[in-house]
This record gives structure tokens, sequence and C-alpha cells, in this order.
């Protein structure tokens, strides 16, 4: 299901369509592929209009998230299937797959069938018969998903110089969202069939502009309160008086978010100096230990739960315990004001 | 493992006794050197011989042979056709009516199927003969060609379609270069069976045959009725061959579906 939505996506870009299952992404790579028709809306690609061709008449390929790679036929045959169509000669598609099988380091495996293949020999051998068209829009349908973790991160590696490569533009569907930080140019963070932002990676989760997508890429703390009259400074919250450092963009007096990533939040025994900002007595109540870092969770006066990342070695981990009367700092530079 | 009791042993020896002794009799017999059918003159193969010059029953078997060649491609196209619509157009008005259409001469009286297709010839002023036995074979037939083929193309991943759709080939060269591939087993076992159900069918083709249409189970049955030759154990020794050949490559082309039809799933 995908719901009034407008996105540009440019050349040679890498673009990733991040959200959760079921929120649409799928439907619109295949509105793109021409496998499912709107109801209304377009899809242009260069101004021309694509909403009425088939999708064998689209310049545009999928890779499927099951690959569908033809069982009755060999790794040659697979990927030629594409050029064939075209009507090109037997020598220029032998050239062409040869080529490709080369750029995916599937040489020598032309002659097998699919079902003596690897999963992850499969999976390039899906990219590969998209790739050899090279099509206008490079769409890639979770192409990840079916591999295990360790492979799944050299193959984004192996993805994003192929991008590099081919200069192509791929369009990339996926869950997982430090797959699409890695790999994408933009990502286009979905939900119930509705974009909720688009922007570079980074912005994405150092700039949200709402509460679903800073709760959705990463963990963050969320305090509720009354935007002052400077702009800077929310009123009544959980945490008492909280100041920002950038003035947030919405009347005085309105109901606001401020957004805190964990990783931001420091922890102190000391009580802070007076007049300092973002400070809240705490007390915690769970540590979660991840080797990296160390997630406590601590509860406010109010009875809400915030949460603090520490990486390990930084000053103050691992002196805290549970049950412990601590404080919380955060400077004004790494909260954010969130108005929707 | 299970314990394997007498009493299953002797089930087994019974049962395989039950379905086979008349056929293991019949075809021990057409091997029969004497005259007299009931009595044992030691082995020989002269009514294999003789039934070479036998020119009506020759007729009739090349009659039965190119009836069921032309009806059991006739059921196959058919019931493809029909699997297809089943399985592919979804939920379209009047579904269940037509699936059900569809398999009701499974379960139909030969009689019944026979007795109503005659009708609908002498209605329509049909000259009854060859054309008519291989109308009557084919509908007969269809149903089962329907079953065999829907069951393959339920498991079918459409996404195979639509990737050979995403790569530029339009709809009817997808069919004739992935799915036709994928489900020929499934297609040629069904053929296999319908020839098999035309070889032998005696009832509907005695409704619907006319003059010069003779098939061979009806030859046979109306020379058996006149006392049974030597020759006829020959005969039927053959078309037990020919059909249990025909229904053991239906089957084994029906396992192999599952071998070579099975879509590569990206998670091994």
């Amino acid at each position: 299901m995908v719901d009034q939505l407008s996105l540009d996506i440019y050349q040679g870009e890498f673009f990733a369509l991040l959200g959760p299952s079921g929120c649409g992404k799928t439907t619109l790579l295949r509105l793109i592929a021409g496998l499912e028709r709107p109801n209304a809306g377009r899809v242009l690609l260069d101004g021309v209009d694509l909403t009425p061709e088939p999708p064998y008449r689209r310049p545009v390929n999928l890779m499927f998230q099951n690959y569908a790679l033809f069982p009755h036929l060999n790794v040659e045959a697979n990927v030629g299937f594409g050029l064939k169509q075209e009507g090109l000669a037997k020598r220029e598609i032998g050239r062409r797959v040869a080529d490709m099988l080369a750029l995916v380091k599937l040489e020598g495996y032309g002659a097998r069938k699919p079902h003596e293949l690897s999963g992850g020999q499969r999976q390039r051998v899906a990219l590969a018969r998209s790739l050899v068209k090279r099509p206008r829009v490079h769409l890639l349908d979770e192409p990840m998903a079916a591999l295990d973790k360790k492979l799944r991160g050299e193959t984004q590696f192996e993805l994003m110089e192929l991008q590099r490569q081919v200069g192509l533009t791929f369009v990339i569907v996926t869950h997982d969202q430090s797959e699409a930080m890695t790999l994408a140019h933009r990502i286009g963070v979905m939900d119930r069939g509705r974009l909720m932002q688009v922007a570079p990676p980074a912005d994405v989760y150092e700039r949200p502009d709402s509460r679903w997508v800073a709760d959705f890429i990463g963990d963050v703390n969320l305090l509720e309160g009354r935007l002052g009259d400077d702009r800077v400074s929310i009123e009544g919250t959980a945490a008492g008086r909280l100041r920002v450092a950038a003035e947030a963009v919405a009347p005085a007096g309105a109901m606001v978010w401020v957004a805190v990533r964990p990783e931001r939040v420091r922890i102190s025994r000391q009580p802070p100096l007076p007049g300092l900002d973002n400070c809240v007595a705490a007390t915690v109540v769970d540590i979660g230990y991840f080797g990296d870092k160390s997630v406590y969770k601590l509860r406010i006066r109010d009875g809400s739960l915030l949460k603090a990342a520490i990486n390990r070695g930084a000053d103050g981990d691992g002196a805290v315990g549970v049950g412990e009367q601590v404080w919380l700092t955060w400077p004004p530079e790494a909260a954010r004001v969130l108005t929707r | 493992m299970r314990k394997v009791s007498a009493f299953n042993i002797a089930a087994i020896f019974v049962g395989i006794a039950f379905l086979y002794l008349p056929i293991a009799v019949l075809v021990i017999y057409s091997f029969n050197a004497s005259r007299l059918v009931a009595v044992w003159g030691g082995w020989s193969t002269r009514w294999y011989a003789e039934l070479l010059n036998d020119e009506p029953l020759l007729d009739a078997a090349s009659i039965s042979i190119r009836l069921a060649l032309t009806s059991a491609t006739l059921a196959t196209v058919l019931g493809t056709m029909a699997a297809l619509a089943l399985v592919r157009f979804g939920r379209f008005r009047g579904r269940l009516a037509f699936a059900a259409m569809v398999y009701a001469p499974l379960v139909m009286p030969e009689v019944i199927t026979g007795l109503s297709l005659l009708l609908l010839f002498v209605a329509v002023a049909a000259d009854r003969g060859f054309w008519t036995v291989a109308v009557a074979h084919t509908t007969m037939a269809v149903c089962f060609v329907t079953v065999i083929v829907q069951s393959r193309l339920i498991d079918f991943d459409m996404s195979l379609e639509e990737a050979a759709m995403d790569l530029g080939a339009p709809p009817l060269r997808t069919f004739a270069s992935v799915t036709l591939p994928l489900i020929f087993p499934a297609i040629a076992a069904a053929w296999m069976l319908a020839f098999a159900l035309s070889v032998d069918d005696l009832v509907i083709a005695s409704f619907t045959t006319g003059p010069g249409a003779t098939t061979l189970p009806i030859r046979i049955y109306s020379e058996v009725r006149l006392g049974v030759k030597p020759e006829m154990n020959a005969v039927c020794a053959i078309m037990v061959a020919v059909v249990g050949a025909a229904v053991i490559i239906a089957s084994l082309l029906a396992k192999i579906i599952g071998a070579r039809g099975t879509p590569v799933q990206a998670r091994s």
C-alpha cells in the first residue's frame, strides 16, 4: 500500500527505501518496475511518463528478493535472458554476459544451474541478470535479506563498489537501517505507505524531522514540553527546563518534543554546577552490556525511563552500578526539537 | 523402525495377488502353445505371430492408437488452458462453478458420459466415427489433465514470470520460455495418462463409435463374446504392457516435477 507520496531520485544516485515490513516500500519498487499499477499518480523517467508502459517495455530492471532465477536455465542463460529479449546477436550476448560474470566474480560458473550454487552465488547471478541490461534505474528488493550476517557485510561493500563502477541509478529496498546507512547516498524512510523523511544518512540520524523517524533510526530519548518564547528553551518536560542550540521552527508555546540520542547523554556522580541546562537526576535501573558499549536504563523523577549509551573506555564507565543515584547531562547541540 | 509383522506381509501378498493374479494368468496364457484356452500346452509365442495376420485386429489397433494420440493431445491443450484459468485468474465470477464443472467428469459414470455424448452427436446429426470417439475421449480426459497441471501451477513461483517480463519478455514469450518449460513434466504426465485412458476405454467408445471406427477394446470384446481365442490373450498382454508403460512413465515424470521444476529459493 502506497499512499500519496512524491519522490525524486537523481541519476547515478544510490537511493535506499527504508521502513518496517509492510510499510509499502516493496510496493513502491514494484510500481516503478511496472509490476503493480497505481490507482492514481504517475511514474516519470527523465520527464517521460512510464505509467502506461508494461514492465517489459520499461528501461528499469528489478532484482527480486527471492532472486527468481530460472531453475531450468544455467547461469549464462539466466544472465543472458534479458539481452536475448532485446534481439542482440549471439556473440554480443556472450561477450556482455562474460563481462558481467567477471564483474560479479562468477567466471567459470556459466554452465551451472541455479540449484548448484550457494546462496551468495545465486545472489550475484540475480544481480548480474538485472544489471546486464544496463537499466536506467536498477531496483533491488532486499538484496541481502537471504545472506548470513558476515557475508552481508562484505556484499554491501561490493555492491557500493559495483554501483560506482557501472554508474547506474540504484534504488534499494531494505528494512535494515545499518544497510541503508552504509549503502545509500540518500534514504527515504517510509511508514504505512507514506514517506516520512528523505535525506542523506547522516541527516536522517542526526536531524530527524519527526518522532517516528527519530525512533525508527537508532535509539532516542523523547521528552515532551512547551516551547519557550526564545524558541531554544523547552519548559515543563519530565527533565525540567531544557535548552537546544538551534532555534526551533514552531510558534512559541507550542507542544514539542526534545530528542536526545542515548550516546550523547553523559552520566556523572557529581551534581552539576548550578544553573547548567539539560541536567536531570536519575537512578540506574538496568545496564545492558553490548561489548563495544553499555546501555544504561535510568529512571528520572516522574518515573519515565531514559537511555544513555556509554562507549567502553569512556570516563565514568564501569564505575556506576544498578541502583546508584546519578546525574544526566547533555550539551544543547545534542538535543533537537521535533514538532511532529 | 517399525516391526514387520507376519500379518502385514500376508496382507501385502493377498492384496497384490488380488490385483495382479488375473493379469499374470492372462500374460502366462498368452504364451500357451495349445489352441484350447484353458489347457496348458507348453510355452510358445505362436499367438503373437498369428496376430500379425489378423487384419481386422491390426486395423482396430491402429485406430485405437491414432485415436489416443489425437484425444490425448486435444485434452492436454484444453486441460492445460482450464488449469491456467483456474489458477491464474484469481477469483473471477463463477470460478467455483467452473472448477466443479471441470472436476465433475472425474466421478461421472462412464455409461452416463457415453450416453449423453451419443445423444449430443445424434442431436447435432454428427456422423459417428473416428472423430466422434476422439471428441468423447477428449471430454473424458480433460478433467484428469486439468487436475495434474493445476497441481503443478499452484506451486509455481509467480516471481519467475515477473522476472521474465521485467527482463523484457512480453507475456506470450514469458509463457513459452519460462512457464511452459517448468510445467512441462506435468503436461507430459497428463498427456500419458490421457493416452492410457483412451486406449483403455470400451464403454464411451462403444456409445459414440460408428462404422469404420472399431477400437481395439471394442474388437476384443466382440471377439471374446464368440468364445475366447488364444490371440486375444496375446493382444491383451500387449495392451497391458503398453498401458503399463504409459502409466509408469507418467508417474516418473510426475516425480521429476519435484526435482526439475522446484523454484530455486533464495534461502538454501
